[in-house]
């Protein structure tokens, strides 16, 4: 029963992503579509970020990653490249949590 | 369509792609780890990794079926997270412009990473390098990584210990500031993340990101104030 679970959401997801790349291209050249697909990462990453630093499970909570996320802002307003950034992002999280 | 990037920055690119592999790949013994304790065997915690290959998908899977929840549940909230990597082949196919072959191996690496890294390159051939690079690295990273922390590896410890969590959270935001050039790209950004913290602590992992896609949705169909846009084809 496991292994039917573990297979159809594998068929699953795997579905889900070939459908997206096999849409016909002319769906795609329609402005309102592009423009929602152009914001999509927008919203998603901006959603993705503040999950990852923010929640854990169901709650929200104020810790070391949003320091390290600041951090990397920091980073970022310098300009400094995106392994830099999320480097401080690491060590500044680390560091907090070992004071 | 080959592009005119030269090689240099492409190599950037691939860098940038790997180092976002080893970063996550890192989670992945997280993955392993709570795979095996959920009542999985190791065969089917890495066929997970190997076949389903989208990490939030997994995690629901295996979260509801070691709290005692139905299989079929499990797979239910799979695939409504699984639904968001629909809207990003979307938004990737007209970049990748794959076919047959290469289309099929290709969707199976269309993740929040992989399509992260194409979407922030205006050239194509640098958006393509960022997506194959990028997924291909999570890939072996997130696989290797789980069959260890099924195999009861997690000696290395918390990945929080290394601020792994806040690195991924860095990483997110790097990739949508060059994203951030007007003013509806701004709003949407602010509103995705107000609609996801507002959405998590009514939901499980997950659900917010999607849900917050749909702040792109609204405030995409509207055509921008005073545009002079043409219409397209009949």
């Amino acid at each position: 029963m496991i292994w039917a679970a573990v297979l159809g959401t594998a068929v699953g997801c795997y579905l889900l992503k070939l459908a997206g790349l096999s849409v016909p291209e002319r769906v795609l050249d329609r402005p309102a579509v592009r423009r929602v697909a152009d914001l999509i990462p927008v919203a998603l990453l901006a959603a993705l970020a503040a999950v990852q630093v923010v929640a854990d499970g169901s709650r929200l909570v104020l810790d070391a990653r949003l320091l390290g996320l600041a951090a990397g802002l920091v980073a970022l307003l310098m300009r400094a490249p995106f392994l830099v950034v999320v480097g401080v992002a690491a060590l500044a999280a680390a560091l907090v949590r070992l004071v | 369509m080959t592009g005119r990037a030269g090689s240099s920055e492409r190599r950037g690119v691939i860098r940038d792609g790997i180092g976002v592999g080893l970063a996550t790949g890192v989670y992945g013994v997280s993955f392993g780890a709570i795979g095996v304790t959920s009542g999985l065997s190791v065969a089917q915690t890495c066929a997970l990794s190997l076949l389903a290959f989208t990490g939030a998908s997994q995690f629901a899977l295996v979260g509801v079926l070691g709290s005692g929840g139905a299989p079929l549940a499990g797979t239910a909230s799979a695939l409504l997270l699984g639904s968001r990597n629909a809207l990003y082949g979307l938004r990737l196919a007209s970049t990748l412009q794959l076919s047959g072959v290469r289309r099929l191996l290709g969707a199976h690496l269309v993740i929040d990473e992989s399509t992260a890294m194409a979407v922030s390159r205006i050239d194509p051939s640098l958006a393509r390098a960022g997506f194959w690079s990028t997924g291909l690295a999570v890939f072996c990273c997130w696989n290797l990584a789980t069959l260890a922390g099924a195999l009861g590896g997690t000696a290395i410890g918390d990945p929080r210990d290394y601020g792994l969590d806040a690195a991924v959270g860095a990483a997110y935001l790097a990739l949508l500031w060059p994203r951030l050039a007007d003013r509806r790209a701004q709003l949407t950004a602010v509103l995705g993340v107000l609609v996801a913290l507002a959405v998590v602590p009514l939901s499980t992992p997950g659900v917010p990101v999607l849900v917050a896609g749909s702040v792109a949705l609204a405030l995409g169909v509207r055509a921008p104030a005073g545009s002079t846009e043409p219409r397209s084809g009949p």
